[in-house]
């Protein structure tokens, strides 16, 4: 193991000579000095800073910590050198620690000059120069990017995958579902040179791209069916889930796309979808707890938002400023509460009354997802509104109300913005206290070292969306394709995708970065470019298999001579067993669904009125919906999609952990939805699996792994077969209990048969390599 | 329950990484070997490690909040100024529950209180058990806490901070020290009912936050499979489960021998593990070989999903190697009927929570068990009808077993009831000292997220030295 992380460590040692301060010299100064002596004045030791040059290098009574080309008359080498615990920096009970490299470094670092450089992602993106690398014919930049890294490490990319593999991770990556065995047979017989970029065009114009899309935004701005706390109530807003799955599906500009969801009630003439969008800034949790303080839950709401909007589109970890001036990065207690001024405009209940109905999450609007139930309804209301006025019979009048009541349960409400003539007043809360008023008042703006909106009066949201998606935003377009990078490399070019701030990942590659930020920008914020860029480049399309002397040398695939390997997210673990059964509901959006739940997982809810503790799991097809349509419940989020680390959505979760667990097994062995899955497979098994118990092997494989089963493979798999079908055959009822896992009816024909079957497929499903993208 | 992440890789180097600054390697140490308790032999100059005391905690949770007026606080004062209104200079510019805007006045205790023990403890009558063990327990009277709602209070007592997302002190306690047991999960949640308005225990307060996710609290279900998803399917007997089992890891394996992923080495691991599962699950639960006894003990019909039941299914975890074990009996929320209300919670707890110290004590457990008895804060001095509002800024606790010095009162609050003031024990204090009795200095114990390092603590908590043996 230690041998493993020298080898790691070297990669970063051998390939610069010379410092530089964001790469090197920063993060060391930033975890280890800057508590003391950084940005927030209230903890400030001695007077000193040093994460500004100016106030480094000054004189403090003859005693300067850092004399430019001089370390051996800089204060801070001689403490940081220091053995002595009471002159050594850091102090010894500051659990920081310089190790002697760092110190080094530090001391090269002053000697060159104590160059400051202000922090790379405070500033623009500009477009750098594409490489040209001699050696290799490269088309995509970003391989040009990631080839001269490679180079200038001794490596070259791994070979293509082959063409199973490809399909299979692209389908995934794509879509968030396996492809189908004739999408496979098809990619794999072309010779077209276009075949590949064919299928990317392909996937990327499937419905299931929003959807797979959506899985990673909804997870960023924390979107769920329930409000959160205490007796985390039902909150309608499905129409902003399906607002999120279509704008990505119409690849709607990612500077409209910021808009709408915070300002979209602000535009003028706005359409419904706009409204619906603007919900984004309803989805903090929110509570209706006997006894809560309005004014506490007020400044809890605020607070969510802030740290939600600085984190999904700024990286930035703003809400440390809540309490103090950040210890880091250069955000004040104003700029904090300033932030949060931008929401101080929104109608909304500090707490909602508990109980039925939906007038409780007002501002809400009625959607109808179908266009004509829309003009039905409105009929009917005309009628209604007629009836009553012309004071036609009580009876005449009832059916017509009815009329309009099954109209509209057909669709939902959904929580929206609304902005009032007059914003609430913010003030900062000293030390974050609710029940301080002694702080200033404050007013919508932006943090003051990132500049100032030009504008008369006060800014509102739209200011602040116009701000975020401004070229001159050097964070906005970073933090996004970062994300996308992340989503098809496991890892982010900077790989803490929450803080790209003093306390964030120097990148891998720099300039890799900016220039797919400028794409970014340059191409109209167009999503569905860049992600066509970057599964289209050679650094995508590589075998994720290594020689162990790779893996060894890079273990996280930082330097991307490899693809990396990943477990499915949890919603697509599902839908994978769901699509290779058969029983897949490819319905898209909608109300939310209740799939098998284990009895009693919510018993320890509230029980309330409008949301009965009582889960209430649908049947038919709703059972077989995808994994992202599951209802969230952010107290007790389905155990299922807990166990494959999907997210409660309470914060921001910019990258999902990625467990291993014995209870994943548990999943994948006994929730019904995956027997359930298994055995319907085996009833197609009977039907379209060919003739042999061969042929019968090698298309189940095809249908869950895309691939023939060598004969190892084929023998374990028979060998199974042949005891259990022995098995069943000779315990009739087991056999016939094993048919009624799930609510799916049993097919006819031999339940013994069906039964032993259903081990083979259960078996398939639970494969390492069902649940992962190579 | 051992288990692996492929972030695992990324924390180990985390931990060699601080190990050669000089500082982490304990949570290294049982990661690699689980069911090790490091030791000071083990590691001399281990900064992580103060001695350990304790191996496991038993955390009873009294949700909603019981009066600390009527249990552990006796206070005539208050009793004197019955119906009286409240001075107005202990609740000025206080935060007020559901007494917003209403008249304050003082409640006298509802119920006499004795002394018990060779200790003397005052103790109220609604707890004559718990009474019965006052030499063993320590008896926390100057608890405060931040927050005034139910939801964000558990929260708070939890994680440490009221912001909802932060690992529970079962997985901070999870990630620390390990595992004791590869069979079953090192942090278990139990759930009981009855007494009182039951509030909801959301599943974010056994959450791990952003910890590996394996570290999370498994809540055991009263009904249905003990484990979630541990019952094999229907019609899927233990011999052929484990024939679909042999197969899965048979062709994994093969597989693996292409690809040579530690993925697939752990999935197998996970698989042999889950497999032991279904058969300890069911074991646990299994309450036949307890002597009827040991059963009228704890005043419990095994296996009802009561309080009494889960306390010896607690002492079962314990004897198994479970780390953490959190019992909440929600049922303490006494905005009116206190007195009904109280009754009826403490016939509920009082005999098994006794039972439980007892039942530790007679089996040698006590002494390495830390058990840990109180809810989310404490209820007003002031009447809401005929029960007490919630209340932060004073109220009691007790803790018993390793390490703590039995049969003793740490703090006060003043007379009425209303404010700690000897003593203070600020839940971060109750945090701090249940690391440091397990053997970790809370300072130490951090994990990076969003680049900094957060603990448990956050940025406070003192161990509290008054209350250890």
């Amino acid at each position: 193991m230690k041998k493993f992380f020298a080898l790691a460590l070297l990669i970063t040692e051998s390939a610069y000579a010379e410092i530089r301060f964001n790469r090197d010299i920063r993060p060391l100064l930033s975890e280890n000095c800057f508590q003391c002596h950084g940005f927030d004045h209230n903890t400030r030791e001695a007077g000193l800073r040093i994460d500004e040059r100016e106030a480094a290098i000054a004189d403090h009574n003859g005693i300067r910590a850092i004399v430019p080309g001089d370390p051996d008359n800089s204060e801070i080498i001689t403490r940081i050198f220091s053995r002595d615990p009471d002159d050594q920096m850091p102090p010894p009970d500051a659990e920081k620690h310089l190790s002697k490299e760092d110190k080094q470094k530090i001391k090269q670092w002053i000697a060159e000059g104590a160059k400051y450089e202000k922090h790379w992602a405070y500033i623009p993106p500009e477009r750098p120069t594409v490489p040209t690398p001699k050696d290799l014919k490269v088309t995509n930049p970003i391989d040009a990017f990631v080839s001269r890294r490679l180079r200038a490490e001794g490596l070259s990319f791994s070979p293509r995958a082959d063409k199973i593999t490809l399909a299979r991770r692209i389908s995934f990556d794509l879509t968030g579902l396996p492809p189908t065995p004739e999408l496979v047979r098809t990619f794999q017989s072309a010779s077209d040179t276009n075949a590949y970029h064919n299928l990317v065009d392909h996937l990327l114009t499937s419905v299931h791209y929003g959807e797979r899309m959506a899985v990673y935004w909804l997870d960023l701005v924390r979107w769920a069916d329930t409000m959160g706390f205490h007796s985390d109530d039902e909150r309608f807003s499905t129409p902003y889930r399906d607002y999120v799955i279509d704008a990505f599906n119409s690849n709607m500009s990612f500077d409209r796309f910021t808009r709408e969801q915070l300002a979209g009630d602000l535009i003028e003439n706005r359409t419904e979808a706009q409204l619906i969008a603007s919900g984004y800034n309803r989805m903090n949790q929110v509570t209706g707890e006997g006894g809560a303080q309005a004014k506490e839950y007020r400044a809890k709401y605020m607070s969510d938002k802030t740290r939600n909007t600085a984190s999904v589109w700024l990286g930035a970890t703003m809400m440390c400023a809540e309490c103090h001036d950040h210890k880091f990065d250069p955000f004040t207690m104003k700029d904090y509460y300033s932030f949060a001024a931008f929401f101080a405009d929104l109608e909304e209940p500090d707490l909602v009354s508990r109980g039925r109905g939906t007038a409780i999450f007002q501002p809400a609007i009625h959607v109808l997802k179908n266009p004509n139930d829309f003009e039905e309804l409105q009929t009917a209301e005309a009628t209604l509104a007629a009836l009553k006025k012309s004071k036609a019979e009580a009876k005449e009048i009832q059916a017509a109300e009815k009329q309009v009541r099954e109209l509209k349960s057909k669709g939902t409400y959904t929580v929206i913005s609304k902005a009032m003539s007059k914003p609430r007043t913010m003030r900062i809360l000293p030390r974050g206290n609710w029940m301080d008023n002694s702080g200033p008042e404050v007013h919508p703006a932006i943090p003051e070292f990132l500049g100032v909106i030009d504008k008369p009066g006060r800014a509102d949201r739209m200011d602040l969306a116009n701000w975020l998606i401004d070229d001159k935003n050097p964070l906005t377009a970073r933090v996004f394709v970062n994300r996308l990078w992340y989503l098809y490399f496991g890892n982010g070019l900077s790989n803490v995708l929450d803080d790209l701030g003093y306390q964030g990942e120097w990148p891998t590659h720099p300039e890799l970065l900016d220039w797919l930020a400028v794409e970014f920008m340059e191409s109209g914020w167009n999503v569905k470019h860049m992600i066509k860029l970057i599964v289209t480049s050679t650094t995508y399309q590589q075998s994720s298999l290594a020689p162990a002397d790779l893996i060894h040398r890079d273990p996280h695939n930082r330097l991307l001579a490899r693809q990396s390997r990943m477990r499915l997210p949890a919603e697509f673990v599902r839908d994978t067993a769901l699509a290779a059964s058969g029983l897949l509901n490819t319905e898209v959006g909608g109300k939310s669904v209740k799939p098998y739940q284990p009895a009693g997982y919510w018993a320890d809810s509230y029980k309330s009125v409008g949301n009965p503790h009582k889960y209430r799991q649908d049947h038919g097809e709703k059972l077989y919906r995808r994994g992202l349509y599951t209802f969230w419940k952010r107290t007790f989020l389905h155990p299922s999609l807990k166990a494959f680390d999907a997210p409660t959505r309470e914060e921001c979760v910019a990258q999902r952990p990625t467990s291993n667990t014995p209870l994943q097994a548990l999943v994948l062995l006994n929730d019904p939805t995956y027997v359930e899955a298994a055995r319907v497979l085996a009833q197609r098994i009977l039907l379209e699996g060919g003739d042999t118990p061969q042929a019968k092997v090698k298309w189940s494989f095809e249908q869950v792994l895309s691939r023939p089963p060598d004969t190892i493979e084929t023998q374990i798999i028979s060998t199974l077969y042949k005891q259990h079908l022995a098995h069943f055959k000779a315990n009739p009822a087991e056999a016939k209990a094993v048919l009624t896992n799930g609510e799916t009816p049993p097919s006819a024909g031999d339940p013994a048969t069906l039964a032993a079957w259903t081990s083979v497929t259960r078996t398939l499903l639970n494969l390492h390599e069902a649940i992962t993208r190579m | 329950m051992e288990s692996m992440d492929s972030t695992t890789l990324t924390k180990r180097r985390q931990f060699l990484g601080q190990a050669g600054r000089g500082l982490g390697g304990l949570a290294l140490t049982s990661l690699l070997h689980p069911g090790v308790l490091p030791t000071r032999a083990d590691h001399p100059t281990h900064p992580l490690l103060v001695t350990p005391r304790a191996k496991r905690v038993i955390f009873l949770c009294m949700a909603g909040g019981p009066s600390h007026l009527e249990s552990f606080d006796y206070k005539p004062q208050l009793e004197a100024l019955n119906g009286q209104p409240m001075p107005e200079s202990f609740t000025k510019g206080q935060p007020i529950a559901q007494l917003q805007g209403k008249a304050l006045k003082c409640m006298g205790p509802l119920t006499s209180f004795k002394r018990y023990g060779k200790s003397g403890q005052m103790i109220s009558d609604f707890f004559p058990n718990i009474g019965s063990i006052a030499d063993d327990i320590c008896v926390v009277k100057s608890m405060v806490t931040e927050q005034i709602n139910h939801d964000p209070a558990h929260t708070f007592m939890n994680t440490g901070s009221g912001v909802p997302g932060r690992p529970s002190m079962g997985s901070w306690i999870s990630y620390g020290l390990g595992a004791e047991t590869q069979n079953l999960p090192g942090f278990v949640v139990l759930t009981s009912v009855g007494g009182g308005q039951a509030q909801p225990i959301a599943a974010r307060q056994w959450h791990s936050g952003f910890l590996p996710g394996k570290h999370q609290g498994i809540k055991l279900q009263s009904r249905g499979d003990a484990v979630l998803y541990a019952g094999s399917p229907h019609g899927v007997a233990h011999q052929q489960q484990g024939d679909v089992i042999k197969a899965i890891n048979a062709l994994n394996n093969h597989r693996n021998t292409l690809l040579d992923d530690p993925e697939i080495r752990t999935r197998i691991a996970q698989y042999e593990l889950a497999f032991k599962m279904q058969t300890s699950v069911p074991e646990l639960t299994d309450f036949s070989q307890e002597p009827q006894h040991i059963i009228d003990m704890y005043g419990c019909k095994p296996g009802d999903g009561s309080f009494a039941s889960n306390c010896l299914l607690a002492r079962r975890l314990a004897e198994r190697g479970t780390r953490f074990i959190h019992l909440y009996h929600r049922g303490w929320d006494h905005h009116g009927g206190l007195k009904n209300g109280m009754t009826k919670a403490a016939k509920l707890v009082d005999q098994a929570s006794a039972a439980l110290v007892k039942d530790l004590k007679q089996r040698g457990m006590l002494e390495d068990t830390l058990i840990v008895w109180g809810g989310e804060f404490g209820r007003t001095p002031m009447a809401q009808g005929s029960g007490r509002d919630h209340h932060i800024k004073g109220f009691s606790m007790w803790v018993a077993g390793g390490g703590i010095k039995g049969g003793t009162t740490y703090g006060n609050t003043d007379e009425l009831g209303y404010n700690a003031t000897e003593n203070i024990v600020h839940v971060h204090d109750l945090h701090a000292t249940m690391l440091h009795l397990l053997g970790i200095d809370h300072k130490k114990l951090t994990f990076r997220f969003q680049g900094r390092q957060y603990r448990l603590t956050d940025v406070h908590g003192h161990v509290v030295k008054g209350i250890l043996a």
